[in-house]
C-alpha cells in the first residue's frame, strides 16, 4: 500500500517536471536573478594563450595536433584572435579572445531541433551534448563560429587519459560543443555554498581561462550583480566597453574593454571594423 | 492543342506495357553499374557512422557543403512533378498525358533521394526520429518548433505522401490493366491486389477521376510550401547572403525550372530506352520547353533580384559575400559556369522551334540547366558560411572531398534505379490516360461536318 502510495507519489512529481526542462522565455534571463558574464580587458590581454591551455586542460578538449590545425578542425573553446594592424615595419599584433558569448538572444539556440542548446535561467547558453544529433545549424546560425564540431571520437594517449578532469563529459563523435563558462565549476561552487548555507561570494566562481590569465584580463562574474568588482570595472569604464559583433543583436553576456593606445593610427581597416562597435 | 491519335487501343496497350513484361540485357547492366555505386556509397556511410564525419570535406566554420547543397537540388528536381502533372491537370492541358507519371515518378524518387542527405549529413543520424517526429519520446524535450530543421519534415513528409497517393490513384486503372496482360499468375495475383479491385465500370472511373483532381488542387498549396520551408533553413540565420526574405520564392522557381528540365531528359531518355516513340514526340517536347523559357526568365528575375537586393542593402558583410560569389577566385569560376549553363545557353537555344523540337538539342540543354542549377545551389550555400563571421580570423575555405563525389553520385544513381524499377515492375507510361486522351482526340464523320467523337464535360 504505502509503496504503491510512494509509487504514484514519484510519478506524479516525475509528470510535473517534465517539460520543466526547457525554462519559459518568462524565466529566462529574468533581471533579479544571476547572469553569468565575462569582461575581457583587451588593455590587459597579451595574447600568451594560458586561457587556452587551460581551457583545453580543464574541459578535456581533444588534442589539437598539428594535422588537426591545418585542416581546421581544430577545437579550441576559447581562442586568441590575432589581427595585425598596420603595415610591416609598424605592424602591431592586436589579440581578443573569443569564447562562446552566452548571448541573451542566442542565434544558435533557435535553430536547434532538439533542443540540444538552450538558454537556462542563470544565463548560460547550456550545450546537452545527450541531446545533440549533430545537424551543425547552430554552428551556422553562430556569428561568432565558438561551436565546433566533434569528427570523431577524442583520444588521449596513454598516460594523458589520467589527467582528463572526471567533472565533465568526454564528447563523442557527431556532436557540437562549446564553452560553458565551466559550469561543472559554478555548479560546485553553488554547492558548496548551499551545504554551508550561504550565498555563493562575489568572485568565488573562477572558470578555468579567467583563473589562468596572468593579467587578470579575464574576470568572470554575474553581470547582474551591482557589486561585483568586474561589473563595476565594466561601469568605470563605460567609455571603451563593447560587445562583439553588437549589429546582430545577440545581447552577448560576455562584454570588451578597448585597448587603450595614445598611438593608435585611427583608420577604417576592415580587421579593426570587425571589433570596434565601440 | 488537341493530340492526335497515333495508335489504337490495342497497340497502345501492347506498347506501353512492353517494358513492365520484357527484360532486356541493357536493364541488367544499367541496373549493375548503378547498384556499384549505390554499394560504394553504401561503404562511406558505413565509414561515417563508425568513425565521424571526419570523411566529409567539412572544417570549421564550413558544417554544411555538398550533403546539403545535394539536398536542396533533389527537392528542387521534385517540383517537377507536381508542376507538369498537377498544374497541367488542372488547365486541362491535353499534352500533358504521357507525361505525367513519368514526372510524378521522378518527384516520389527525388524525395525519396533527397531526404537521405540531411539524415547522413547529420552527426548521430540513428537519433533522427527525435528531429524528424513530433514526440517526446521520454526525453522530456520535443523536437523545437521554432527551427526550421522541424518544419522541413513536416513538409517534405507531406509532399511525399500526397505525391504517393497521387501517383498511386492515377495508376489504378493502369494496375488492372496489366492485370489483365500479366504473363503468370503471380505477377496476376500481385497487380491484382495493387489495382484494389478497378474493374473500369463508371461508378470507379468516376470516383478515381475526382480523386485526381482533388489530389492535384491540394498538393499546389504544399507544392509551394516545401521549397520555400528548405529555403527558410537558410534565410531564418543569421549568415550574411543566407538572410533574405526573396529566398521562398526563388528557391520555389529555381526547384521548377531544373525540375521540369530533368522531366525533359528522362522523357527523351524513356522515348529510346523504352521505346516509346508513337507516344513521346516532338510536340511534347516543344510545349514543355516553352514552358520553359517562362520559368527560367521568371527564375533569373529572381536571381537578379537576390544578388540587387544584397548590394542596395549596402550592408558590408551581405556585399562581401557576393563578392565572394561572383568575384573572387574559385567562386568566380562557378558563378560563371552556373549562369551559363543554367540561362544563356539554353534560353536563347529553345527560342528556335527547331531546337525545341530537337530531341538531342534539348537532351543537351535540359542536361546544362541542371548542371547549373546544381551549381548554384553550392554557390548559394558554401561562400556565405566561408565568410560568415565578421571575425575575419575565422574564415575558412571548403574543399569537397572524394567522399562526397561518390556520396552526390550515387543520389543520381540511386534516383535513375528508382526510375527504372519503377518502370519495370509499374507502367511508366499512364496507359489510360492516354487512351481517354485519343478518345476526347477521336473525330467523326457525321454528313459533311467532322465533329469531336467525345464530348467533354
Amino acid at each position: 500500500m504505502s509503496s504503491s502510495a510512494n509509487e504514484a507519489a514519484s510519478r506524479a512529481s516525475a509528470v510535473s517536471s517534465m517539460g520543466q526542462t526547457i525554462p519559459t522565455d518568462a524565466e529566462v534571463g529574468h533581471p533579479e536573478g544571476v547572469r553569468w558574464g565575462m569582461v575581457v580587458d583587451l588593455d590587459r590581454c597579451t595574447g600568451c594563450q594560458a586561457c587556452v591551455v587551460a581551457c583545453q586542460a580543464e574541459n578535456n578538449i581533444a588534442l589539437n595536433e598539428e594535422q588537426r590545425v591545418l585542416e581546421r578542425r581544430a577545437k579550441t573553446w576559447i581562442r586568441i584572435e590575432r589581427y595585425w594592424e598596420g603595415e610591416f615595419p609598424n605592424a602591431k599584433a592586436r589579440f581578443i579572445p573569443v569564447l562562446c558569448q552566452h548571448c541573451g538572444n542566442a542565434p544558435c539556440e533557435t535553430v536547434c531541433p532538439v533542443w540540444a542548446t538552450y538558454h537556462n535561467n542563470e544565463g548560460l547558453n547550456v550545450q546537452v551534448y545527450n541531446r545533440c544529433i549533430g545537424t551543425r545549424f547552430c554552428a551556422n546560425g553562430c556569428p561568432y563560429s565558438v561551436r565546433y564540431f566533434n569528427f570523431w571520437n577524442p583520444e588521449w594517449p596513454e598516460p594523458m587519459n589520467n589527467q582528463l578532469n572526471p567533472d565533465v563529459t568526454v564528447r563523442t563523435k557527431g556532436i557540437i560543443e562549446k564553452c560553458t563558462f565551466c559550469v561543472q565549476r559554478i555548479n560546485r561552487v553553488q554547492v558548496t555554498a548551499k551545504t554551508e548555507g550561504r550565498e555563493i561570494r562575489s568572485g568565488e566562481v573562477q572558470p578555468a581561462c579567467a583563473q589562468s590569465c596572468p593579467t587578470s584580463a579575464l574576470v568572470f562574474c554575474d553581470l547582474n550583480d551591482p557589486e561585483s568588482a568586474p561589473a563595476q570595472l565594466a561601469e568605470a569604464e563605460a567609455g571603451r566597453s563593447y560587445t562583439l559583433l553588437e549589429h546582430f543583436g545577440t545581447d552577448p553576456g560576455v562584454i570588451y574593454l578597448k585597448k587603450v593606445d595614445p598611438h593608435a593610427e585611427i583608420h577604417e581597416d576592415e580587421h579593426v571594423h570587425a571589433g570596434a562597435h565601440a | 492543342m488537341q493530340e492526335p491519335v497515333v495508335a489504337d487501343t490495342k497497340t497502345s496497350n501492347r506498347e506501353l506495357l512492353d517494358f513492365v513484361f520484357a527484360w532486356p540485357a541493357w536493364f541488367f547492366a544499367v541496373g549493375g553499374a548503378l547498384n556499384g555505386l549505390l554499394v560504394a556509397a553504401f561503404v562511406v556511410v558505413i565509414l561515417m557512422l563508425m568513425f565521424g564525419l571526419q570523411f566529409l570535406g567539412y572544417s570549421h566554420p564550413v558544417y554544411w557543403g555538398f550533403l546539403i547543397v545535394n539536398f536542396v537540388f533533389w527537392i528542387g528536381v521534385s517540383h517537377a512533378g507536381i508542376m507538369v502533372s498537377a498544374i497541367l491537370r488542372l488547365t486541362q492541358a491535353e499534352w500533358r498525358r504521357p507525361v505525367t507519371r513519368a514526372a510524378e515518378v521522378l518527384t516520389i524518387f527525388s524525395l525519396l533521394t533527397a531526404v537521405q542527405f540531411p539524415l547522413i549529413h547529420s552527426g548521430r543520424p540513428w537519433r533522427t526520429m527525435y528531429w524528424t517526429f513530433p514526440y517526446d519520446w521520454n526525453r522530456g524535450a520535443w523536437p523545437n518548433p521554432r527551427s526550421p530543421l522541424v518544419w522541413d519534415p513536416s513538409a517534405i513528409f507531406t509532399y511525399l505522401t500526397s505525391t504517393i497517393l497521387f501517383v498511386y490513384v492515377a495508376l489504378l486503372p493502369d494496375l488492372a490493366l496489366a492485370r489483365d496482360r500479366a504473363p503468370n499468375p503471380v505477377s496476376r495475383a500481385i497487380y491484382g491486389v495493387l489495382a484494389m479491385g478497378f474493374r473500369g465500370t463508371t461508378r470507379q472511373w468516376r470516383i478515381q477521376t475526382v480523386a485526381g483532381l482533388l489530389l492535384s488542387a491540394i498538393i499546389l498549396p504544399i507544392f509551394v510550401s516545401v521549397h520555400s520551408i528548405v529555403s527558410w533553413d537558410f534565410a531564418v540565420t543569421s549568415v550574411p547572403g543566407w538572410h533574405n526574405t526573396i529566398f521562398a520564392p526563388y528557391f520555389v522557381i529555381g526547384a521548377v525550372h531544373s525540375g521540369v528540365s530533368a522531366v525533359v531528359t528522362v522523357m527523351i531518355v524513356m522515348r529510346y530506352a523504352f521505346g516509346l516513340k508513337r507516344f513521346i514526340t516532338r510536340d511534347h517536347i516543344d510545349s514543355l520547353a516553352r514552358l520553359l523559357i517562362v520559368v527560367a526568365t521568371v527564375w533569373l528575375f529572381f536571381f537578379l533580384l537576390d544578388f540587387f537586393f544584397g548590394l542596395y542593402g549596402t550592408e558590408p558583410a551581405e556585399v562581401d559575400t557576393w563578392q565572394r560569389r561572383l568575384v573572387e577566385p574559385p567562386w568566380v569560376v562557378i558563378a560563371i559556369t552556373f549562369i551559363i549553363c543554367a540561362y544563356i545557353i539554353p534560353v536563347p537555344m529553345w527560342m528556335f522551334r527547331a531546337i525545341r523540337r530537337n530531341f538531342f538539342w534539348m537532351f543537351v540543354t535540359t542536361i546544362l540547366v541542371n548542371v547549373g542549377m546544381w551549381l548554384e545551389r553550392y554557390m548559394v550555400v558554401v561562400p556565405a558560411l566561408e565568410r560568415k563571421s565578421g571575425l575575419t580570423f575565422t574564415y575558412g575555405d571548403y574543399a569537397p572531398s572524394l567522399s562526397e563525389f561518390i556520396l552526390v553520385a550515387a543520389s543520381f544513381a540511386l534516383v535513375i534505379l528508382g526510375f527504372l524499377t519503377f518502370s519495370k515492375l509499374l507502367p511508366i507510361m499512364p496507359a489510360a490516360d492516354i487512351k481517354e486522351g485519343q478518345i476526347l482526340a477521336d473525330r467523326i464523320r457525321v454528313g459533311r461536318a467532322n465533329v469531336p467523337a467525345a464530348m467533354r464535360e
